[in-house]
């Protein structure tokens, strides 16, 4: 996930008075919420050594999440910032225990758990006391002048707990990049075995036999010419059997058509070699920078050849195109769904190597379909290729 | 016959050219790039070309432009592509342009000089030749009309045709006499309504339509 900019720039104009005054409200009435998620997590995690304290995790985890993404949004409008990332996304569909586990390991999930404990007390005390004073018009003054200073005051309270600081993000971008490059790294080794091997127990054991083939006609054109006919015949059929390998080891690497026609026109070729009907569009006006369009190009060879083996489809369709800086492509189908994004080594293979350009993907698959996978990758596109065949100079 | 040759690897052009001519084909010009493909195709005297698909100067595609070009300009001119690898794209986009008388191959297929050269002389004539992978890989659409209108065997009988072979190598092939065939043939023309023509233009335009052109 890209950086996000630093929260603290004033993007739009802080609330009003009277909506800061609205917003202690609020805060006063999510004291209870707040109080109950709090109890729920804190007594949830202690007895969930005993598998007891779950169905209370279950239920406090949420609430908590939902009551410090409502004061996250109240801080950031009280200090005219842009709401600052919360915890991390949970994927749709996972079990209960490791959505928990997730939590347990996002650091956002402790920053919430302590700032409802900052917020039961000195929070609610700060708002409680400020919408006394407001309520008692008596004090009109200290309401007109000391909305700003008060609700901006407990706004950066809350934000120390519920947003991260530049360093703590920059820290975060480090080990995303450590993570994503090592992953990178990984996948290129194995790449190049994948190939070595590919070579080794193909072309290269091919051409062996053909010279083996040829040596031995050569010592039967003397003494048996029908024999060393034969030979020659074998010498032929083994060429092409290893040609037809050398063909699939290209495509593996980098397939003649991406780099003939772009991502558009090789997935058009893809979709050409299915045996379903898959409907190709795209408005890309330029071509993404070569590796990008290749991690891509053999996502969606992956998420088609699922489709092809898996899903049980009658159609399926490919959506790409460009905008606001983002290439997108959407693989879909009307399978039966309930595709597993992360079953298989092929779709982790290819995952990983669209991480390392901050690339996501996202897999909605109900069960009963259609399966939608969505691929997003931040990218540049370059002008328009001027047609290759310039032939008329 | 004279042809037109296009290979930028100079070993295999010279290959090419020494196949070609021993079965009794000429070789008018033997090019190896794109600019110079074009103003050999410019040539009255070109009968048909055999076409690399991969030359200079992009190293892409542009033998498969220059025979699509080279078919507007002199609508019907008999093109052999042949390249290192086959797709199914490259094929509809190639006998899209114009009924007949196109050939797009694995330069593997070469190997086999008999067959390669008749393939030539069968573009050179108005019929097609479309390599065995491109076939496989087109019949593997199996849920698509028209092929959903056809028998198995009927559909068989339409890859050996697309493949470029006459009835009397498609019932060889198949190990039935050439009589069945023929009715194989009927049964294919019928279901895929194809108008009574001359008997090539309507084996030409089975496989268009079964490449869905």
């Amino acid at each position: 996930m890209p950086v996000e900019p630093a929260p603290r720039a004033p993007t739009a104009r802080s609330a009003s008075r009277l909506r800061m005054t609205g917003y202690a409200a609020l805060q006063v009435l999510l004291f209870v919420p707040t109080l109950l998620a709090f109890v729920l997590c804190a007594v949830g995690g202690a007895l969930s050594l005993v598998v007891l304290g779950l169905p209370l995790l279950a239920i406090g985890m949420p609430l908590l999440r939902w009551t410090a993404q409502r004061h996250r949004v109240m801080a950031a409008r009280c200090l005219g910032i842009e709401v600052p990332p919360g915890p991390r996304r949970t994927p749709p569909g996972e079990p209960l225990y490791g959505r928990l586990m997730l939590w347990a390991r996002d650091p956002m999930t402790w920053r919430e758990l302590a700032w409802a404990l900052a917020s039961i007390t000195i929070g609610f005390t700060v708002s409680l006391a400020f919408l006394v004073l407001f309520l008692g018009i008596v004090t009109g003054l200290v309401w007109w002048y000391g909305t700003e200073p008060i609700m901006r005051g407990r706004a950066r309270l809350d934000l120390m707990f519920l947003a991260y600081g530049r360093t703590e993000r920059l820290e975060q971008r480090v080990a995303e990049l450590t993570e994503t490059r090592a992953d990178v790294v990984d996948h290129a080794a194995a790449e190049l075995r994948r190939i070595e091997r590919d070579l080794h127990d193909g072309a290269q054991a091919r051409l062996v036999a053909l010279s083996m083939s040829l040596g031995l006609a050569e010592e039967a054109f003397a003494t048996d010419p029908e024999r060393a006919r034969a030979l020659v015949n074998d010498a032929r059929t083994t060429t092409s059997a290893a040609l037809t390998d050398l063909r699939n080891v290209v495509r593996g690497i980098h397939p003649p058509v991406l780099a003939d026609r772009g991502l558009a026109g090789a997935v058009q070729a893809l979709a050409l070699d299915l045996p379903l009907p898959v409907e190709v569009e795209a408005s890309l006006p330029g071509r993404p920078p070569a590796p990008v369009e290749s991690a891509l190009y053999f996502t969606i060879a992956e998420c088609l050849a699922n489709i092809g083996k898996h899903s049980g489809a009658g159609n399926a369709w490919v959506l790409m195109r460009h905008r606001d800086g983002i290439l997108q492509a959407i693989v879909g189908d009307d399978g039966a769904g309930g595709a597993d994004p992360g079953a298989g080594t092929g779709m982790l293979g290819v995952m990983r190597r669209l991480a390392a350009f901050d690339g996501t993907m996202t897999v909605a698959s109900p069960v009963g379909g259609p399966t939608i996978v969505t691929l997003e990758v931040p990218c540049a596109l370059s002008s328009p290729k001027t047609a290759p065949s310039s032939v008329s100079d | 016959m004279r042809l037109v040759l296009a290979e930028d690897s100079a070993l295999l052009r010279v290959g090419l050219t020494q196949l070609l001519e021993s079965r009794g084909f000429e070789i008018l010009h033997a090019v190896d790039n794109a600019a110079a493909l074009d103003e050999a195709l410019a040539d009255p005297a070109a009968e048909a070309a055999v076409l690399d698909v991969r030359m200079p100067p992009t190293f892409t595609d542009e033998g498969l432009r220059a025979a699509i070009t080279a078919r507007e300009a002199r609508p019907g001119f008999p093109v052999m592509v042949l390249s290192q690898y086959v797709e199914a794209l490259y094929a509809r986009e190639l006998f899209a342009s114009g009924t007949g008388a196109v050939g797009y191959l694995l330069k593997d297929r070469v190997s086999d000089v008999a067959e390669f050269a008749e393939g030539v002389r069968r573009v050179a004539s108005g019929g097609t030749v479309l390599d065995p992978e491109v076939v496989a890989a087109v019949m593997a659409r199996r849920h698509e009309e028209p092929l959903e209108r056809l028998t198995p065997r009927e559909r068989e009988v339409l890859a050996q045709m697309a493949e470029g072979r006459s009835n009397a190598a498609i019932a060889q092939r198949m190990v039935v006499t050439e009589k069945a065939v023929a009715k194989h043939i009927n049964a294919i023309f019928t279901k895929l309504d194809l108008p009574v023509d001359e008997d090539d233009h309507r084996r030409v335009r089975a496989v268009l339509a079964w490449l869905r052109v």
